[in-house]
């Protein structure tokens, strides 16, 4: 049984097509993560799970059951917004109760709830202020009670973090882990900020036009993404992606630059399919983390690079060389120093490398 | 020796700067003393009218003093002479404005309300034209619609009524109250109505128990708003209400106007003031709570 499954979910507003064949699933107690640029449709997918929007092709599924055509109320999920939406004029004591009340749940229940969920997010001392006497931080630990009171199946969050300052959203993103962690429920939660997607989730859908790019976990979405837009979205700088093409010649092959002779050895790649490399145009991946200054496997590849440009970033520095008339970015501890516009040495980490179809853009 | 020479010199300019500043201030405040006697000017005449005797109007200038406090003609006014045939005076006139306002004015205010809840929080297809064709409303000359309205109102038996008057500002006073509240609750996040969705309340218990509880302000400004215009109508008044039904601006132009014999300037002007006085205690009693209400407004954080 999968507490969540979404099938062939296509949505569009007047002419815009903003999801087009979604499948999604979920297991129970897993964090699900939503992550991509705005405009991408994430936000409307939350939507859809909820029931706030309508669908216009497919299904939603809530333990085996269609939900497609159930109110919001009915279909035992709970939501916490970027804005909180509190309710401005109720107290914390009857934000958090509004939602059972609603249910015609007994009072002593309504109480009990109210008791072990205030405790468990420490709001007890704050019931009876009204929401614009509240912190920041303390409304957002509110909106997630007045989810938590509910205990419903999923849990949706829709970028719930985006409106607290910088310190204050890492506090609150441990606080979620934990409380996910404690309370193993299965949450789906949705943003453009990709720590957050990474520290969060146990699988992050990333999604791009309305359309999921890769759903994996955190991981493998990192590692071996499967598309340019997911290698390009992820990671800060992001994937460097030099264009060439493949050599095929006696069981070894290798990739080129564009517009050098140096040859890489890609042998040891995880290809999917073996066939038809030769020639193929493709992008060669390499994360600005896996380029080293020393060499520390046997694996490594040197290669020697001019060195462009120097970002100093405190605890490391960001250098960008010069690959074949292609900028290639690496970073590296602030300790090191490189001299500019001077060839130096450096290990490529093959055993991180990532390539592309040219064409299609898609993991080979 | 250089120094000494800015010194001085910025010490004249500082002088100089002074006495500039001090004139304007002086000048500021002599006109707006002027503008303000200007515009208070009309009131004092209506006030020191209303107290005089006829006597003392005969002999004195406009603006002379009034020998005493004398409230006769605010009696008269008020409660007529006490003799039968022809004695018009405001009270039951009074009344029929009340009658009509607190319902008109109740009624568009929900309406408008209702009004610009839906069109900003349940967005239909369409709605923005329902929006336009409203605010069209606002724009109507009063004049073209007072024939097919008669005719309306006739027809439904309600023509020379309070009930028809109720009517007819409630529904020309919807163009003007939905704007307010729609600008109001564009304003409001939407996520507070999926909030409440997902917890299980329905189209009235958003409006009544999310909306209606954080709209004091433009409650406040909608009240100010139609109350004004709805008690200082006279062409809908006039129009659509005679005799016994007449809302208090009516019966003040009949008062007014129909003397047979000689103008009573005293007592025309205690009926203008008495016509004029609530809505002055509307504007004061809840332009109080209209500042409050812009102030604590706590909607977003």
């Amino acid at each position: 049984m999968k507490t969540l499954k979404i099938e062939d979910l296509s949505k569009n507003f007047g002419s815009t097509e903003v999801l087009r064949k979604i499948n999604l699933e979920i297991d129970e107690g897993n964090f699900l993560v939503l992550l991509g640029p705005s405009g991408c449709g994430k936000s409307t997918l939350l939507n859809i799970i909820a029931g706030l929007e309508t669908i216009n092709e497919g299904n939603v599924f809530i333990d085996d059951y269609n939900v497609s055509k159930v109110e919001p109320k009915d279909r035992n999920i709970a939501m916490v917004f970027q804005s909180y939406a509190l309710y401005p004029s109720m107290n914390v004591r009857e934000n958090m109760i509004f939602g059972l009340k609603q249910a015609k749940t007994s009072k002593e229940k309504i109480e009990q709830q109210l008791e072990k969920v205030s405790k468990f997010l420490q709001v007890d001392q704050l019931l009876e202020r009204k929401p614009s006497q509240l912190s920041g931080g303390q409304r957002q630990r509110v909106a997630i009670g007045r989810a938590l009171v509910r205990e419903p199946r999923i849990f949706l969050f829709d970028e719930p973090l985006s409106n607290l300052d910088a310190k204050l959203r890492v506090e609150m993103r441990r606080e979620i882990k934990k409380l996910h962690q404690q309370l193993k429920t299965t949450v789906v939660y949705v943003t453009h900020d990709q720590t957050e997607a990474m520290s969060l989730g146990t699988r992050i859908a990333i999604m791009n036009h309305g359309v999921i790019q890769q759903n994996d976990t955190p991981e493998n979405i990192y590692n071996k993404p499967s598309n340019t837009f997911v290698a390009d979205f992820i990671g800060s700088p992001s994937m460097n992606l030099i264009k060439g093409s493949l050599k095929e010649s006696s069981g070894e092959i290798s990739f080129t630059a564009s517009g050098s002779n140096f040859e890489i050895p890609v042998k040891g790649y995880g290809f999917k399919d073996k066939s038809n490399l030769n020639n193929k145009e493709v992008f060669f991946g390499i994360r600005p983390e896996h380029i080293y200054f020393k060499k520390s496997n046997e694996s490594d590849f040197e290669v020697t690079l001019r060195a462009d440009l120097s970002e100093y970033i405190g605890h490391e520095q960001i250098m960008t060389f010069d690959y074949a008339n292609q900028e290639i970015l690496a970073k590296f501890p602030s300790t090191i120093k490189i001299e500019l516009a001077k060839e130096t040495k450096l290990y490529f980490d093959l055993t991180q490398t990532s390539l592309f179809d040219a064409q299609t853009e898609e993991r080979i | 020796m250089q120094d000494n020479l800015k010194s001085s010199s910025y010490q004249q300019l500082e002088q100089k700067s002074k006495y500039t500043n001090m004139f304007l201030r002086w000048f500021l405040y002599f006109v707006l003393i002027l503008f303000a006697s200007y515009f208070i000017f009309p009131l004092y005449v209506m006030v020191v009218t209303s107290l005089k005797t006829m006597e003392e109007i005969r002999q004195g200038t406009l603006l002379s003093w009034p020998s005493g406090l004398n409230f006769d003609s605010w009696a008269v006014a008020w409660g007529g002479r006490g003799y039968g045939a022809g004695d018009t005076f405001l009270r039951p006139y009074f009344w029929n404005s009340i009658k009509m306002v607190v319902p008109a004015v109740f009624f568009s205010t929900l309406i408008g309300a209702m009004t610009g809840y839906v069109l900003t929080k349940w967005r239909f297809k369409g709605d923005s034209w329902v929006f336009l064709f409203l605010l069209f409303g606002c724009f109507i000359p009063f004049q073209a619609i007072l024939l097919p309205m008669a005719r309306t109102l006739g027809a439904l038996g309600i023509s020379n009524s309070i009930v028809g008057l109720v009517l007819v500002h409630t529904v020309y006073g919807i163009p003007f109250t939905t704007l307010f509240f729609r600008n109001y609750y564009v304003s409001v996040p939407t996520e507070l109505v999926k909030a409440a969705r997902i917890d299980g309340a329905g189209f009235f218990k958003i409006f009544f128990k999310i909306l209606l509880p954080i709209s004091a302000p433009i409650i406040v400004v909608t009240v100010i708003w139609q109350f004004t215009q709805i008690w200082n109508d006279f062409l809908f008044g006039s129009t659509f209400s005679f005799g016994e039904a007449a809302p208090i601006q009516v019966a003040l132009n009949n008062m007014v106007l129909s003397s047979t014999s000689v103008k009573e300037y005293n007592v025309d002007m205690a009926s203008a003031i008495i016509a004029g006085v609530p809505t002055l205690i509307v504007y004061v009693l809840a332009g109080k709570y209209f500042i409050r209400g812009l102030t604590s407004g706590a909607v977003k954080g």
